[in-house]
């Protein structure tokens, strides 16, 4: 696997990974310690951390593995709570479209995180091996999940310090990006179309199952915004 | 002691799962052929959108009708936004950000 990135450019691959890091870390050794406490040890929370790679659904897998949940009503829980990914492929089909030998890993790892570096096009622009740079990206993230979730299997709660809160880079992470598409781009519709539904579909439908529905009704609306445009400009 | 196969068969299925979620619009609309128009446009666009759905799903444990009224989901992700859009640099923003945050509700509310 050959990579044209200069060691300038794989340090900015790195930097741009370091929010993800603090992220992953904390979660990832929140996990573990959890996980630990089921009964699974270690070599589960690598196992999960590796082949899973699912922050949230990792979590909830806690519960089915402890609660003997049947084999269909697992994977019926996975199909919905990570759905949203069906989404996250369809805007990098384009980006991805011949990394070659890349390309599987560089899919199977494109999680919520991954998925908001690699479509940050600002950050981007001026990397000449994009391939290699969102492999880079990619893998980083991965290594900084199980590290933590490996951590937090074998250290247990030995934490130094109070971390409470530190999970909020992640929200940062998101705002960042939010705010630098914005910024980057004139046409703030979608921006808007993807804050509104989410926030109108969290107040009727609650926080456990508003994710969904707001995807659907944002694909709507902006199928309908381009129908719209095309119609205005003819 | 849990029962470690039915275990291991259970990870496997949640793997497989979502490596099919994962893979399933490469496979569907990544072929050879042109991708379908709609699609290359939703996939321009839909990263803007997302984005604001994700910071949606970040701060929905807020709870601005009770204590502390939501304050440090607020003020923290003010320091963000405002640090972003004054310098732009993406780690200074989320640093910045989250040990506002941190100091917020460890030492504030």
């Amino acid at each position: 696997m050959k990579t044209k990135l200069s060691a300038k450019e794989i340090k900015k691959a790195f930097l741009a990974t370091v929010p993800v890091m603090t992220g992953y870390l904390v979660l990832g050794i929140g996990f573990g310690i959890i996980l630990n406490t089921k009964g699974y040890g270690v070599l589960w929370a690598l196992a999960m951390s590796v082949f899973i790679y699912a922050g949230s659904m990792q979590f909830v897998a806690i519960d089915l593995l402890t609660g003997g949940a049947s084999l269909i009503a697992v994977a019926l829980t996975t199909l919905m709570v990570n759905a949203r990914h069906l989404f996250y492929g369809i805007s990098m089909i384009d980006k991805y479209r011949g990394a070659g030998a890349k390309k599987p890993y560089m899919i199977y790892t494109l999680t919520d995180e991954t998925y908001s570096l690699v479509c940050n096009d600002s950050a981007t622009r001026a990397v000449s091996d994009k391939h290699s740079y969102y492999f880079l990206v990619s893998l980083f993230d991965h290594i900084y999940w199980v590290t933590g979730s490996v951590l937090g299997s074998l250290l247990g709660s030995i934490i130094p310090f109070n971390t409470e809160g530190i999970d909020f880079a992640l929200t940062a992470l998101f705002i960042t990006v939010f705010v630098e598409q914005w910024l980057d781009n004139k046409n703030h519709s979608p921006a808007l179309i993807g804050v509104g539904a989410s926030v109108l579909c969290l107040l009727i439908i609650g926080r456990e199952n508003f994710l969904i529905p707001a995807m659907i009704i944002i694909t709507v609306l902006l199928i309908v915004i381009k129908k719209k445009e095309v119609s205005t400009n003819a | 002691m849990p029962d470690l196969r039915y275990s291991a068969i259970m990870v496997a299925v949640i793997a497989l799962v979502t490596i099919a979620l994962r893979f399933a619009p490469f496979l569907i609309f990544g072929g050879k052929k042109e991708t379908p128009e709609i699609i290359t446009y939703l996939g321009k666009v839909l990263p803007y959108a997302i984005m604001g759905m994700l910071v949606v799903f970040c701060l929905k444990g807020v709870t601005p009708l009770k204590f502390p009224y939501g304050l440090p989901e607020l003020i923290a992700s003010a320091v963000v936004v405002g640090l972003h859009v004054w310098k732009r640099n993406t780690l200074l923003s989320i640093i910045g950000g989250t040990a506002c945050y941190m100091v917020l509700i460890q030492l504030v509310f």
